[in-house]
């Protein structure tokens, strides 16, 4: 009996300390992230490798407050991210716009463009939302081809480069691959920590009740339709900011930024490294964009490898990584 | 709350017509009636989920027909639901804290919720009075089925409602749990107006001080369970047919 008990007892204290962990890891959830994000640059083989996880694990951050705690599949972000850098691109090299207000006017954009995506999109659910998503966000593509004296057209947005940072005291010098890095991870730090807050808030807790159950959530007393749009503009907001943040970094802005095939790539690193966690996006991005590196030296086929890759993780651990890996601890 | 008239069309269907009725506070009021009856549209429309085709509804003297759905429990009327419709990732306590919240803030993206007292407090003590404290952190889904009725229930009256609109709050339950959720209901009933929507006719006897019958979208008959039971007419649509239906 005694040696029953005993086998009984020995699991309780690493239990207990698999959830202390993970709990821990939530609260400091912010200065954790920007810690990681500090080594990046040194561990990643390439510092143009670890701007690119920045950039994108914002997008895919931004991307999952509405696909993984609002429950909203959209296959249209590229726009917002398309939009920010065009916005900035365009503000820098046509009207000499100082970077910062560039940036500004970038997030504006991407906000009023998806207050209007957002309002025509709400009003359908499941996949009728993503198709019209899809298909707004094709307008703003086709747009964008079309507007070539604005937007480069087929060739891109170029001309404008952004080499100092003009801050009130110093300069900085955004032409130093690692200084560049940590500028522009300044930033993503800021937006990571209005993340977390944001999930951390009543609003927060609302988006997560509407992706649970709608209807209930509306006899709760909850106007679903506003805190979905909120919820939209938010995630636009965040991956316009990453937008202006590409279009500074690159200093030129693609049309494949808006390009679908970008939304579904924002689709596939946040569901790579668990939608619905404040980590996941980030590391799927990390993930999507080491994979991406590695195989592109073996072979020019390197998606099939990725592909592969993602439908073995769609199958067999639909969580994602860090969403895998949060309930293997539980169950510990 | 009282309806006057009230009529709801599906396309060619029409589910209810010139359905007249008034509730008086402090009573359990049952609607019963034979599958197909009209009495979810009803209740549908009583909780504002569908708007009705023709008629009135009002609650403490207003009309309610501009009313958004999300705006009834603001205004003193919640529902339970029939399939249970909780949030199931979420912990039991987060069910009721998130419900409790929409009375103190449903828009706030600064503030941090956990600094919400009173909502988490409510819903705690909630959860005790249905005997839920003990699952608090455990997430819903998995809660046995007579605990998701419970906390269903705890759902709808975090909101202290003055009208709760139960629909079918025993579907599913064994008799034991059918006795625990009419004590429930019994113990409810002191501080409002509750209205029921059941199949189990003992239970509704029992427990009602007034019976609504439906029966093909119009109004069969509206009387206490002993004039129900004497009615001839319920008798041959409704009790006869389905007797035994315990």
């Amino acid at each position: 009996m005694s040696v029953i008990r005993n086998a009984e007892l020995v699991p309780a204290p690493a239990r207990r300390s698999f959830a202390a962990l993970f709990s821990n890891v939530s609260r400091w959830r912010v200065p954790l992230s920007i810690l990681a994000l500090c080594i990046l640059p040194w561990v990643l083989p390439s510092q143009a490798l670890a701007v690119n996880v920045l950039i994108y694990g914002l997008v895919a951050v931004g991307y999952n407050l509405l696909f993984g705690y609002t429950g909203l599949l959209s296959f249209g972000h590229a726009a917002f991210f398309g939009a920010g850098a065009y916005a900035t691109g365009i503000a820098i090299g046509a009207f000499g716009v100082h970077w910062f207000i560039a940036m500004l006017i970038g997030v504006l954009v991407s906000g009023l463009l998806a207050t209007v995506m957002g309002m025509l999109a709400i009003r359908t659910r499941g996949i009728y939302f993503s198709m019209v998503t899809l298909a707004l966000a094709q307008l703003v593509y086709y747009a964008a081809l079309q507007a070539s004296s604005w937007t480069g057209g087929e060739n891109g947005l170029r001309g404008f480069t952004v080499s100092t940072l003009h801050l009130p005291g110093f300069s900085v010098n955004f032409l130093d691959p690692l200084v560049k890095y940590y500028a522009i991870m300044i930033v993503v730090a800021g937006a990571l920590w209005f993340v977390s807050r944001v999930l951390n808030s009543p609003f927060g807790a609302v988006i997560e009740a509407i992706r649970e159950n709608e209807t209930r959530a509306r006899a709760c007393g909850y106007d679903v339709e506003r805190t979905k749009l909120l919820s939209f503009i938010l995630s636009g907001i965040l991956c316009g900011l990453a937008g202006t943040l590409s279009a500074m970094h690159l200093s030129i802005v693609p049309l494949d930024s808006l390009h679908y095939h970008t939304s579904g790539l924002i689709v596939m690193m946040t569901l790579l490294g668990g939608a619905g966690s404040f980590f996941g996006p980030f590391i799927g991005a990390l993930a999507f964009l080491s994979m991406e590196d590695i195989f592109s030296l073996w072979t020019s086929n390197w998606q099939l490898i990725v592909g592969v890759i993602f439908i073995l993780f769609v199958l067999y651990l639909p969580k994602g990584i860090w969403g895998t890996l949060i309930s293997w601890g539980k169950s510990r | 709350m009282s309806v006057t008239n009230i009529g709801k069309q599906f396309g060619g269907l029409v589910a209810l017509k010139d359905v007249t009725a008034d509730f008086r506070e402090g009573q359990i009021t049952a609607i019963i009636g034979p599958n197909g009856a009209g009495k979810s549209t009803f209740f549908n429309i009583l909780s504002g989920a569908l708007k009705p085709s023709s008629g009135t509804l009002r609650f403490r003297g207003a009309d309610m027909a501009g009313v958004p759905q999300h705006d009834y429990v603001h205004r003193g009327i919640a529902r339970s639901y029939q399939i249970t419709n909780i949030f199931p990732n979420l912990s039991v306590l987060e069910n009721v804290r998130v419900a409790a919240q929409a009375f103190r803030s449903r828009m706030n993206i600064w503030a941090d919720r956990s600094a919400d007292r009173d909502s988490e407090d409510r819903a705690s003590a909630m959860l005790a009075s249905v005997g839920l404290s003990a699952r608090a952190a455990t997430p819903a889904k998995f809660l046995a089925h007579g605990q998701q009725r419970a906390l269903e229930i705890a759902i709808a009256l975090v909101a202290d409602p003055a009208l709760l609109l139960l629909d079918e709050p025993t579907a599913g339950m064994g008799p034991e749990e059918t006795r625990e959720m009419v004590a429930l209901i019994e113990k409810l009933a002191a501080q409002r107006t509750i209205l029921l929507v059941e199949h189990k006719m003992k239970m509704i006897l029992g427990l009602s001080d007034r019976v609504l019958v439906l029966h093909h979208g119009q109004m069969l008959a509206d009387g206490t369970p002993k004039e129900i039971q004497a009615n001839s007419e319920v008798r041959r649509v409704y009790l006869g047919q389905n007797d035994g239906y315990a």
